[in-house]
């Protein structure tokens, strides 16, 4: 008997295995050469060149930029989010409005890269035709503000908030009722029932979220690549001119430095998503 | 089970009579409590009764006020709280599911209460800590709910329920999440400490073993009425309905001719618990401990095949074949059901205890 059951429990493992291998082929392999080549010259040789390149102005202003662009459209998302996902959670659990809400979110918190650029083009570019339309009625939206960075704000909260949806529902799912109608026992009123009950056992979900809706953020490269066709204003399209530039070659080590910049940033904040997630979990699963 | 003594001061206030009276509420077309009429004297523990979706559970909420009424009256101590809501009512109340926060430990989730009356740190710890030792938990009051047993955690529950000093205490089928031996336990530690306290107590439970081990009185509920309210053995032995009669303790529906304020039941006479059930056909309901059994051989009227024996511990059940009158269902002591193999012959005899009747298509 035990050794059946020592047997099937090795045997388990097989099942994880093709999860395991895309895993190791699609992450840690290549976290693996980004890591190495970052320390290393175009003939392989080892050097520190590349991660000097870290401290130079334009490349912390772009990490700057991309720290600022990620923290507001996560905190955008985050709060727009988190009080749609509770509209949401109020209604009937089998409700048409939840089974509507989360489809559509679903399908939105994919919904980036060029697409969503030329949407918003389309809508609120120079020639979009909000922008045409609020030019008759006497309001000039058009200039370059798109393309810079209150313009990612905005492209990327729309795919932020509907991610923090998804993202924060069943938390809010984990809020028994009991514990609002224990607090109404026991003589308290609804906001000493939100101040010392909902509130804190939320927090670490809301957290948890936040720091998601960072690194979605932190690593999004296809929308702001298609709204800015030049320079590199966040770290990704830093990137893109080491690893494409015509005008500076042989630049590839010094975008894989980049890259292990962000996946610093990325591991520091899933890191900690992954310690307010256990908090959470504990108390609301 | 750990038993303490009570502190003095971790008692609540003296019991106050309730007082529900042609309390109506209806959920759309669909009635859900139809005119309940109950009082609860005070330091009583009264258990509301009844399979699931008879009504109890939303005459609790309504005590509680959790629930509005449609109509009637809820009093507590001579005070009409129909219309307060439910943080103003007074009322302690133990969930059925966990409803300790998670975030708190015991101890601060007994002493929640105290704090949300803004009563100072130092003084609602002190008597957090006295209202656990009221349920034996001293030892756990800083542990979290996610470190306690299921027992423990409503042990705690009923704790913060207490550490108020409600004037009633609701508890809604406080033990149904736990296992049977952690439910007998904390059955008797809740009436224990109902007790010490004397608290006005409203038990709303399915479980019939549960209503009748720890009440003063039983209210059995169907349908949104009250069927009967009365002693636990008043329940048992003279249910005043044929839904009481089904409802609590197992019972054969035996055929039975009423006459002259008695019932023949399989050629035994039998006393009526209401003597002026109509003459004629009837169902007798007849409890299986009322039914004996003894080794028999050869035929006859009360004579049966063992279908079937189910080991009970320090009693067994013994379903005998009684041809067309149908099975019988008798409890015995388990040394002298092991005389009862499937397949034995058995003859049945009928304890002269009093029945209900039914008539046939009830």
């Amino acid at each position: 008997m035990t050794s059946s059951r020592a047997t099937g429990s090795r045997l388990s493992w097989i099942g994880a295995v093709p999860f395991l291998g895309y895993v190791a082929l699609f992450l840690l392999l290549p976290t693996s050469l980004v890591v190495v080549q970052s320390f290393a010259d175009a003939q392989n040789r080892p050097t520190l060149a590349n991660v000097r390149f870290l401290a130079e102005p334009y490349v912390v202003s772009a990490f700057g930029n991309s720290i600022a662009l990620s923290a507001v459209s996560a905190v955008i998302g985050a709060v727009l989010g988190a009080v749609l996902a509770w509209v949401v959670a109020t209604g009937h659990p089998d409700g048409t409005l939840r089974r509507i809400a989360t489809a559509v979110c679903g399908v939105l918190a994919q919904f980036g890269g060029v697409t969503l650029a030329f949407a918003f083009i389309a809508t609120v570019g120079t020639q979009g035709l909000l922008t045409l339309l609020l030019q008759d009625l006497g309001l000039d939206l058009a200039g370059p503000w798109l393309y810079r960075l209150p313009g990612l704000v905005l492209v990327y909260s729309y795919f932020q908030i509907p991610l923090m949806v998804l993202v924060f529902l069943p938390a809010l799912d984990g809020v028994r009722p009991q514990w609002r109608e224990a607090v109404e026992t026991l003589g308290g009123s609804t906001w000493q029932y939100l101040r010392h009950v909902a509130v804190p056992l939320l927090t670490p979900a809301f957290l948890g979220a936040l720091l998601l809706l960072f690194a979605n953020a932190f690593a999004a490269y296809a929308t702001a690549a298609a709204l800015i066709s030049q320079g590199g204003v966040i770290v990704p399209l830093q990137i893109r001119t080491a690893l494409t530039s015509e005008v500076l070659l042989g630049r590839e080590n010094v975008g894989k430095a980049l890259a292990l910049g962000m996946v610093l940033v990325v591991a520091v904040a899933m890191y900690l998503y992954a310690r307010v997630q256990a908090r959470g979990a504990r108390w609301l699963r | 089970m750990t038993t303490s003594t009570t502190p003095a001061s971790a008692g609540t206030r003296a019991g106050a009579e309730v007082r529900l009276e042609s309390l109506r509420r209806s959920y759309g077309a669909v009635p859900a409590l139809d005119g309940l009429d109950l009082v609860l004297h005070p330091g009583e523990l009264v258990a509301l009764l009844g399979p699931s979706g008879c009504g109890k559970t939303t005459a609790l909420r309504l005590v509680a006020g959790l629930e509005d009424a449609d109509s009637g009256r809820v009093v507590v101590g001579g005070r009409d709280v129909t219309r307060l809501p439910a943080s103003r009512r007074d009322m302690g109340m133990v969930f059925q599911a966990y409803s300790l926060f998670p975030h708190m430990t015991s101890l601060e989730n007994v002493a929640f209460g105290l704090r949300l009356r803004g009563q100072a740190a130092r003084e609602r710890h002190r008597r957090a800590g006295e209202v656990l030792e009221l349920v034996g938990l001293s030892a756990q009051a800083d542990r979290y709910p996610h470190q306690m047993s299921g027992g423990q955690q409503q042990r705690v529950a009923l704790a913060r329920a207490l550490a108020i000093q409600p004037t009633v205490l609701l508890l809604d089928e406080p033990l149904s999440a736990l296992d049977a031996k952690v439910r007998a336990q904390l059955r008797d530690e809740i009436r224990r400490v109902q007790l010490e306290v004397g608290i006005t107590t409203l038990f709303v439970t399915h479980d019939q073993e549960e209503a009748l081990a720890v009440a003063d009185r039983v209210g059995v509920m169907n349908s949104g009425r009250l069927e009967q309210v009365g002693s636990p053995t008043d329940v048992y032995h003279r249910p005043a309905t044929p839904f009481v009669a089904e409802f609590v303790g197992l019972s054969n529906k035996l055929p039975a001719t009423v006459a002259d304020g008695s019932a023949e039941v399989l050629g035994v006479r039998l006393p009526l618990v209401d003597p002026r059930a109509e003459p004629g056909a009837a169902l007798a309901v007849v409890r299986p401990e009322s039914v004996g059994l003894t080794p028999a051989e050869g035929d006859g009227p009360l004579v049966g095949t063992v279908v079937a024996t189910s080991f009970l511990g320090a009693v067994s059940r013994v379903r005998v074949d009684l041809g067309p009158v149908g099975t019988v269902l008798a409890q015995l002591p388990t040394a002298e059901a092991g005389r009862f193999a499937p397949g034995a012959r058995a003859r049945i005899g009928l304890r002269p205890e009093p029945v209900v009747v039914v008539r046939p298509h009830e």
